[in-house]
């Protein structure tokens, strides 16, 4: 899991709290979350792009020849992917 | 310090009488207040406005319950509503009607000074409406002598611009048709 | 020097917001707020201030845009009342939190029920802790003076927060009365443009609000409870320089005939002035009486307060809304515990008066005072001033 930094005492608090470095999300690697992982079967897929659509990490994306796969760092495996996935080319596989 | 109460009904323009006499007294040096009876307004229903003008800075902000003068914009609110009520006994009643004032004194059974003016007919023909609002803050400069019926004059021509001048005649007409009973 | 108008104080007010080069106002309208808004409008469709005008379809909205559009950096303002501002509720503390410099106009009005549209504070009394800097004003002048001073104050960069202004409903927003209008190169001086700490823009990406749990929230809240006690510093300096542009002087607390007065009496809001005539009429009679103004709600003014207050025998606080069950209005609360720690503390007494608009006048004021100097009144409880058993 990414330690999380930040300030420590109260005085070191931006005005407002306001994060002023951009893209200080993607710090923070949400796929310690994951149990299961999506695993795609390229001859079933259809390249519709609903797993691209459904993921709500938006770490899912296309590869150069038209499928897809999940960022790992991201993909917390909720398996909506899998459950939205209607030629079912998606199977959720345990980690470890 | 004048307070000064005024009757009509929502919509023949109590406010407006109000707030012109307000800001023409303020345009020649006085200060003055003019505020509706406040809450919710509706056309028809009986309102009164308030005026206070006064030489020194204006403090009090509560309500007027024993004014100088009233005016009585429709007559047919007589009976209606009790127009004297808190009216100083040597205070001063004017009213928009066609009645003579010793008739309007004698019914309401008021001791101070009572004025009357056919407003409504002088705004009818000045004005084209039936609407005496303006035409009565002549009636009301005429009895208070706190400043000269011109004094109105940028007021109401910023206020009505190219109908400023038809007002300005009913105000005259009023001024100096109004007939007086001590 | 500028020139005296007679003009009705919403008016003014949103004369006075038309001189402060505001970037955009949403405003819902909600009587007795809505000539405020009605005539922004006006100012900004007939192209005398370049400003956006959002009609929005709720308070909430009007708050919230805002709230957006101060996050890009922009000169924000709007107004509201009783309803409106209890709709606002939920947003008024992110505001505050998010330390984004908004202007509020309140025409402070009863909040329902029963349904009543008329004057008290029971409006503005529930937003108390939602940390915005909270200022009453008594006059037109005032009205125009503090919606001035509000962006100044509101955008310094020591301070980053909403400021709201109280303007009594109807005895103020509706009263037709003298003002006079500032200069605008005065005001143009007075009111630099606005720099933004940070501000929303795509080239420069930033996250406001980001989600805080317990182990940043409580030092979070500190920091924004030091931003609005440090404000009073701000306050401070922009009355200063106020004073010295336009030469009227703003205090967190003003008295009238207070310098050795037993008996304090202590108002809030519009009700001052009536209040000042019931002093002079007591102080011919000889009794030693004198007035205080709360000008600054929040952040409270305690040393200022203490000061004026530790040296009376009695204080008679009136409040304009009710804490409902609990130690008298929310005035008399807090002037109760600035005191507690005082080795020597006046006896206060507690009046609610002028709710939903009921009249009080000056023999209210000397009437109140009396029982207070009578001691016909007790210190542990408080009173409804008038209302009929």
């Amino acid at each position: 899991m990414t330690k999380k930094s930040g300030p420590a005492g109260w005085q070191e608090i931006t005005t407002g709290c306001v994060v002023l470095r951009s893209g200080s999300a993607s710090e923070y690697h949400t796929g310690t979350w994951r149990s299961q992982r999506p695993v795609w079967n390229d001859q079933k897929c259809i390249k519709c792009g609903i797993c691209y659509i459904f993921c709500p990490e938006g770490c899912v994306s296309q590869t150069e020849d038209g499928y897809f796969k999940a960022n790992l760092d991201y993909c917390k495996g909720c398996g909506i992917c899998a459950h939205e996935c209607w030629p079912r080319a998606i199977a959720m596989v345990e980690e470890g | 310090m004048i307070e000064v109460r005024w009757h009509g009904r929502g919509g023949q323009g109590a406010v407006t009488s109000v707030e012109l006499l307000a800001q023409a007294a303020i345009g020649v040096g006085k200060y003055a207040q003019g505020f509706p009876s406040f809450g919710p307004e509706r056309r028809g229903a009986p309102v009164a406005a308030f005026s206070r003008i006064d030489e020194k800075r204006i403090k009090v902000r509560s309500g007027i319950y024993k004014p100088d003068v009233v005016v009585v914009l429709d007559s047919s609110l007589i009976g209606l509503v009790n127009v004297t009520d808190g009216l100083k006994p040597d205070g001063i009643l004017i009213v928009n009607t066609t009645k003579a004032p010793a008739d309007v004194k004698k019914e309401l059974n008021f001791s101070g000074t009572v004025a009357t003016v056919d407003a409504t007919a002088i705004a009818r023909k000045e004005l084209g409406v039936p609407i005496a609002n303006t035409t009565m803050i002549g009636a009301l400069i005429k009895m208070i002598k706190v400043m000269e019926l011109d004094s109105l004059k940028e007021t109401v021509e910023h206020r009505f611009g190219r109908i400023a001048q038809k007002n300005l005649a009913a105000m005259k007409r009023a001024y100096e048709e109004i007939k007086i009973s001590n | 020097m500028a020139k005296r108008v007679g003009m009705e104080v919403a008016l003014a007010v949103a004369e006075a917001v038309g001189q402060c080069n505001i970037d955009m106002a949403a405003v819902y309208p909600i009587t007795p707020q809505s000539h405020i808004g009605e005539h922004l409008s006006d100012l900004v469709a007939d192209g005398k201030i370049d400003a956006e005008f959002v009609t929005v379809e709720s308070e909430h909205s009007a708050i919230s845009a805002i709230i957006g559009a101060s996050g890009t950096g922009a000169r924000v303002y709007t107004a509201t009342s009783s309803q409106g501002l209890m709709l606002m509720h939920e947003i008024l503390p992110i505001a505050s939190a998010m330390r984004l410099p908004l202007v509020m106009g309140i025409a402070n009005r009863a909040v329902s029920g029963p349904l009543n549209i008329l004057n008290d504070h029971s409006d503005i009394m529930p937003q108390r802790d939602s940390g915005w800097i909270s200022i009453f004003v008594e006059n037109g002048q005032e009205a125009i003076d503090v919606s001035i001073q509000a962006f100044k104050i509101a955008e310094h960069k020591d301070v980053n927060l909403p400021v709201c202004v109280n303007i009594d409903g109807f005895q103020l927003t509706h009263m037709v009365e003298p003002v006079e209008f500032p200069d605008q190169e005065l005001v143009d001086k007075f009111l630099p443009p606005r720099v933004p700490f940070a501000s929303l823009h795509p080239s420069n990406p930033v996250t406001m609000g980001a989600f805080a749990m317990s182990d940043y929230f409580t030092e979070i809240l500190k920091a924004k409870d030091e931003a609005l006690k440090n404000s009073k510093k701000t306050i401070l300096a922009v009355w200063d320089e106020w004073a010295k542009m336009f030469g009227r002087t703003y205090k967190p607390v003003e008295t009238y005939k207070a310098d050795g007065a037993e008996i304090l009496l202590l108002t809030m809001g519009s009700m001052g002035e009536t209040a000042e005539i019931a002093i002079d009429e007591l102080r011919a009679k000889g009794m030693a009486v004198g007035l205080v103004k709360l000008r600054l709600w929040r952040p409270f003014p305690f040393a200022e307060i203490k000061e004026v207050l530790k040296k009376a025998k009695k204080v008679l606080v009136t409040d304009r809304a009710v804490s409902f069950g609990g130690p008298g209005g929310p005035v008399c609360g807090e002037i109760k515990a600035a005191l507690y720690n005082e080795a020597e503390r006046p006896a206060i007494y507690s009046y609610i008066i002028g709710l939903g608009g009921r009249d009080v006048t000056v023999g209210d004021f000397t009437s109140m005072i009396d029982k207070v100097n009578r001691e016909e009144v007790n210190t542990d409880t408080y009173e409804f001033l008038g209302v009929r058993e």
